[in-house]
């Protein structure tokens, strides 16, 4: 029972990484950029819950309603204010910059929040589980899975049922052309930004609810996110979906082994899945 | 139009008094410990540290095109090799630096057979997740303190030399050997033929191919030929330090983010640009420590300005005006004036 236990509890953990991945999906897709400064902005996120819930003194998932336009905002701003500049055909530039972007948001978060490990507080959300057959599962992360679920539905049906999405998938398949047909690449790509940071913002605020975090958490949640990509097969949200499933049952059974391991056997899956399946399990595009 | 009416060079005058220069800089560096304080000189062996680092990472960014976040991890393993070897292997320290670049280079090959099925920016994460794997396996490491690192023994400390001073000035003469080994390797190989392989695929990977160079093995080489020295530098780094803990060794602000911002701001793809961004990244170290956080802060803002305003770095915009090279290393055909 103990390990059934532990892969309900892995599967719905992976909801949480998927929503970390979403977002980097999202914008390798549409831009091809790969963020560094990712996981720093899902602590971001997760500040501005805590601010937004410490000042207000709403419940932190209401706070979701100011956190997600903020980063939204952030997003299309950083896009078009800095990013767009290293989007090319050289590698290098748009990771240097996403580098130098970690860096100065762990140290913003620092100089603001100081290293103290923080947490959101939802009260009886936290607590509150059902049970189920044997096993009791907690209300909050059967929550966060089916919010993932949601997200990455949500993104899906955008992404092959609207005019943004037809603006992303044309941008994404030919830059040059889509400018030809109209769309303004550097706008087309702020939006793309700014729905991954709205992604990013859920993410952020149940992290905080889940667990305590501190500034220098970013780089480990980037890696999470970058595991389920990249599992799922680049390009493929439902399949980053089932990335995050993946890394959280493996970390939820090496941890049943041995507490030590829970981080290590996430790592230890993803290699084990590059070594045999390169490309992902259901690759959409090329790297 | 005979072959032999024209001939390559590769050194320019402007090499030539560099080389003087370089020299006589090396020997003052060589006879530091008897004209620099002890702080002074450990302030030396950092910096001839990092600017091993940050030409190894170089090497394997700016020629390779192999843009790695995760070198961390040799520097890491170096470190935990001496440890290991010197406390349970007896090994004396100095051979233990030896040996952990030769166990850097071998971890490396299987570690580039995984890594390189990534491309591009998700090799970059994809390394940081080799240095992440390295530091929970570190971590797991009882013998070695665990999680929360272990110290040199004193016995071993003493074996590097007799007194503080000696060692101090014996530290300091590795990690200047160091340099001098690392820097010597990256001319020598970007001199070879697998040097001019080497920017072939760094200015066009497409036509680099279609000419007959095996890509995959090139860069192999490379990136085992860094893992190596990397390896080996990492050991010294923690020789110096005497203390090593998962957190610390395998840190990618410290062995990787601060390598890169180095690069950048002195510019990328030159021998020379890491020379010019460690000179520039330790003044602002020593004018602006005091600030804390807020140093890092401007440290980043910088290097986004340099990679978005110069993405040369410092070195390409002298180089744009001069056109001059302190490295001997572009060929040039010359026409032979006398026959």
């Amino acid at each position: 029972m103990d390990w059934l236990n532990a892969i309900v509890q892995g599967c719905l953990l992976g909801g949480l990484y998927a929503l970390f991945a979403a977002g980097l999906s999202l914008i390798f897709g549409v831009m091809r950029l790969v963020n560094i400064a990712h996981g720093d902005l899902i602590v971001l996120a997760a500040y501005l819950g805590l601010t937004v819930t410490g000042a207000l003194g709403l419940h932190p998932l209401m706070s979701l309603l100011i956190v997600i336009p903020a980063m939204a905002l952030i997003g299309y701003v950083l896009q078009r204010g800095i990013l767009n500049r290293t989007i090319g055909d050289d590698l290098l530039a748009p990771l240097l910059v996403t580098f130098g972007l970690s860096v100065i948001l762990q140290n913003g978060l620092l100089e603001v929040f100081s290293a103290d490990p923080q947490k959101m507080n939802a009260g009886a959300l936290e607590t509150a589980s059902i049970p189920v057959g044997g096993i009791t599962l907690g209300v909050l992360p059967v929550l966060m899975f089916l919010t993932a679920v949601g997200v990455i539905a949500g993104l899906q049906w955008m992404f092959y049922h609207t005019a943004l999405g037809r603006a992303f998938r044309a941008t994404s398949d030919n830059q040059a052309i889509a400018q030809l047909m109209g769309l303004n690449r550097a706008h087309v790509f702020g939006l793309a930004m700014a729905l991954a940071l709205a992604v990013t913002g859920i993410a952020g605020v149940f992290l905080g609810i889940r667990t305590s975090f501190d500034p220098s958490i970013g780089g480990g949640r980037l890696i999470f996110g970058f595991e389920a990509v990249i599992i799922g097969g680049l390009g493929n949200l439902w399949g980053t979906l089932l990335g995050g499933i993946i890394l959280g049952v493996s970390q939820a059974v090496g941890a049943q082994i041995n507490p030590g391991w829970q981080l290590l056997a996430g790592h230890i899956a993803f290699l084990v899945l590059l070594a045999v399946r390169p490309k992902g399990l259901f690759p959409r595009m090329d790297g | 139009m005979s072959a032999s009416r024209y001939r390559i060079v590769q050194s320019s005058a402007a090499s030539r008094v560099a080389a003087t220069l370089g020299l006589i800089v090396l020997a003052a560096l060589v006879l530091a410990p008897y004209w620099a304080g002890r702080s002074d000189l450990r302030l030396l062996g950092e910096i001839l540290l990092y600017l091993s680092l940050a030409s190894l990472w170089n090497l394997l960014a700016g020629y390779a095109g192999l843009v790695s976040v995760g070198q961390q991890a040799f520097v890491g393993l170096g470190g935990y090799a001496l440890f290991g070897l010197t406390i349970f292997g007896g090994l004396n320290p100095i051979v233990a630096v030896l040996a952990a670049g030769v166990i850097g280079g071998l971890v490396a090959m299987p570690v580039a057979a995984l890594i390189f099925r990534l491309r591009g920016a998700y090799f970059a994460i994809g390394t940081w997740v080799m240095a992440e794997v390295f530091r929970l396996v570190a971590a797991q490491v009882s013998a070695l303190g665990g999680g929360s690192g272990t110290s040199l023994p004193t016995a071993v400390v003493q074996s590097i030399a007799d007194g503080r001073d000696a060692r101090e000035a014996t530290s300091y003469w590795l990690a200047l050997a160091m340099a001098v080994l690392v820097l010597a390797v990256i001319y020598a190989v970007l001199r070879s033929r697998k040097g001019l392989a080497l920017t072939a695929i760094r200015d066009n990977e497409l036509a680099a191919r279609s000419l007959g160079i095996d890509i995959w093995r090139t860069k192999f080489t490379i990136y085992v030929i860094v893992g190596a020295l990397t390896a080996a530098v990492g050991a010294l780094i923690f020789l110096q330090k005497l203390r090593i803990s998962p957190d610390a060794a395998f840190s990618v602000n410290d062995w990787t983010a601060f390598v890169i911002f180095i690069v950048v701001i002195g510019g990328i793809g030159t021998v020379e640009g890491p020379i010019i961004g460690v000179i520039v990244f330790f003044l602002l170290r020593e004018t602006l420590a005091d600030l804390g956080t807020t140093y890092l802060i401007i440290l980043g803002t910088f290097a986004i300005g340099v990679m978005l305003l110069a993405p040369k770095g410092l070195w390409g915009m002298v180089r744009a005006r001069s056109d001059i090279q302190l490295f001997a290393l572009r060929r040039k055909v010359v026409a032979k004036l006398k026959d």
